[in-house]
């Protein structure tokens, strides 16, 4: 495998790992909450896809687009009847409330789909690739990058360019004084969530065609995201973007060199980049 | 008659303190009163309430009768009663034009939009690509004024417009008021500064220590009561 393969390879999962973030991102930017169980919806998600690609045949990728307004909803009701209960001055009520619905999804799911491990078939596509020179780019894992880049671009267009965004980004700076505005913070709240469920369904899509999972494999996608949101820079998107090629790149470096390596490689490259720029590569950047 | 605005009896606490003790005022369409007080008097507190950044008991606030003390702060804009708060409180992330549209999110129409908030402070349509918190003081406050007109409210409330600022500035930010009084809304202006209040205003309340104290019009009262009722005995030097 040539170094610029593995380079090329990297990118491409950065681009799943960014699918990860950018929910986990968008709701931390607009509200300050961290949600422990991001990993697990991603996980829920997957295995709704599941189902109706196994049971109906659905090709997944209608599958996402009927997933998408269900997890949306889903969202929307987990911040209008949880999340919001927890916003506050105390930053440990939002994650004692996420870290338990996390162990809710995983035990939901074992019970509902067995431990097993599962995988998303896309049929012909799954093997699907083109090679130039010596690089072998694989359709999926294409997608999945472009994927990343057109949710980025979307969630930009959003939040910069409509009335929408704007409210947002008013909320995020001071929510009592956007309520005096006639914005209801706690809608807001609920339409950015459901927005990041969204989002989720797309990772969601990605991860399960991809590789195999599990109703456990929340968690370690939790990480993952985390560490693109962290060395992207808190705030912006297109560094959370860069954050999860960062994190793909030195993933498949590490494996190149020795596949034992490949997780921990990239745990290293988070903890190298805080040492040297501690708030990010990124932030809050001007996106 | 009901009034367009009207406090009865109202309260108000921060845990244990009683901040406002049985608040009357009232607001008729088309005039513009003044709050007066010193410092800590209750006013903010009283314009936190109305405005339903505080709740309060439903009836305890009317807007033409309907009581709307129990209501959020976006319901109470929805019934076209909106703030200029204390500090200004823009939005930082926010563009001038960006902070002057977030105003209109309650989508009230009438009189007021991007173009007529430009002609009433055409220097905002020159810094409207600008952080709001890149301003001056008095352009600041020129946006959060604009901000609250986008709402095209019927009751303008205004939280010590004239705090921090030189006084031509102040000048010339009341020298938009009679623009905003002839698109028919009306205005409640808080201030500390008695002189500015009693020349714009048809009404006055004087507040101390959360209760109005005097009340009526500004050429009906003396200084001597006036002042009785903002520091709570006869000075005999205003400063
Ligand atoms: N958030 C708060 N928590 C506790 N007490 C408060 C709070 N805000 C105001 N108070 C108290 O309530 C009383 C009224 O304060 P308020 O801010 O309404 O006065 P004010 O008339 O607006 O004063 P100023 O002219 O200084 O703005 C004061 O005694 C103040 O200390
Ligand atoms: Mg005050």
């Amino acid at each position: 495998m040539s170094l610029i393969d593995t380079i090329v390879q990297g990118v491409l999962l950065g681009g799943l790992y960014a699918l990860f973030a950018a929910g986990l991102s968008l709701v931390f930017g607009i509200m300050r909450l961290v949600n422990l169980a991001h990993g697990d919806l991603i996980v829920l998600a997957a295995f709704l896809l599941l189902v109706l690609v196994s049971t109906l045949g659905l090709n997944p990728f209608l599958a996402a687009l009927l997933v998408a307004p269900v997890m949306f909803a889903l969202g929307y009701a987990l911040q209008e009847v949880l999340f919001n209960r927890t916003l506050g001055k105390d930053v440990l009520p939002p994650l004692l409330v996420t870290f338990g619905l996390s162990i809710v999804i995983q035990n939901g799911l074992l019970e509902g789909f067995s431990a097993d491990s599962r995988r998303i078939s896309t049929g012909a596509l799954e093997t699907a690739s083109m090679a130039a020179g010596p690089v072998t780019i694989g359709l999926m894992p294409l997608l999945a990058l472009l994927s990343a880049v057109a949710v980025i671009v979307g969630l930009n267009l959003l939040i910069y360019r409509t009335a929408l965004g704007r409210a947002f980004r008013a909320t995020s700076d001071d929510a009592v004084t956007a309520g005096l505005m006639g914005i209801h913070p706690r809608k807001i709240f609920a339409m950015a969530t459901g927005l990041a469920m969204v989002v989720v369904t797309i990772a969601a899509l990605y991860l399960g065609t991809r590789a195999n999972f599990d109703p456990t494999a929340g968690p370690a996608r939790l990480i993952y995201a985390f560490e693109a949101v962290i060395i992207g820079g808190l705030g912006s998107l297109w560094g959370t973007l860069a954050g999860g090629i960062i994190l793909g790149v030195a993933q498949t470096l590490g494996a190149a060199i020795n596949p034992e390596w490949q997780i921990l490689s990239g745990h290293l490259a988070f903890l190298a980049v805080l040492l040297v720029k501690p708030r990010g590569l990124f932030p809050r950047a001007v996106d | 008659m009901t009034a367009l605005l009207e406090t009865r009896g109202l309260t108000a606490f921060y845990g244990d303190f009683q901040a406002l003790f049985g608040v009357d005022i009232r607001v008729e369409a088309s005039e513009t009163i003044a709050i007066i007080g010193a410092n800590g008097a209750g006013k903010t507190t009283l314009m936190r309430a109305i405005s339903g950044v505080l709740k309060s008991a439903a009836d305890t606030i009317t807007c033409r009768g309907e009581a709307i003390g129990a209501l959020t702060a976006p319901d109470i804009l929805s019934r076209g009663v909106a703030m200029v708060p204390e500090g200004r409180r823009l939005f930082p992330s926010l563009t001038v034009e960006e902070n002057l549209l977030v105003g209109a999110y309650g989508k009230r129409r009438g009189v007021w939009t991007l173009d007529s908030v430009y002609t009433l402070f055409p220097i905002l349509k020159e810094r409207r690509n600008n952080p709001a918190t890149a301003l001056s003081g008095g352009q600041q406050q020129m946006v959060a004024i604009g901000r609250a007109l986008m709402a095209n409210p019927d009751v303008l409330l205004c939280d010590e417009i004239s705090l921090g600022l030189a006084p031509v500035v102040v000048r010339d930010i009341y020298a938009a008021f009679p623009r905003i009084r002839a698109s028919g809304a009306s205005i409640v202006i808080v201030e500390q500064d008695i002189g500015q209040a009693l020349k714009v205003a048809s009404r006055v309340y004087c507040m101390m220590e959360g209760r109005i104290t005097l009340s009526g019009r500004p050429d009906e009262l003396s200084r001597e009561n006036i002042h009785t009722a903002y520091f709570g005995a006869v000075r005999h030097e205003p400063h």
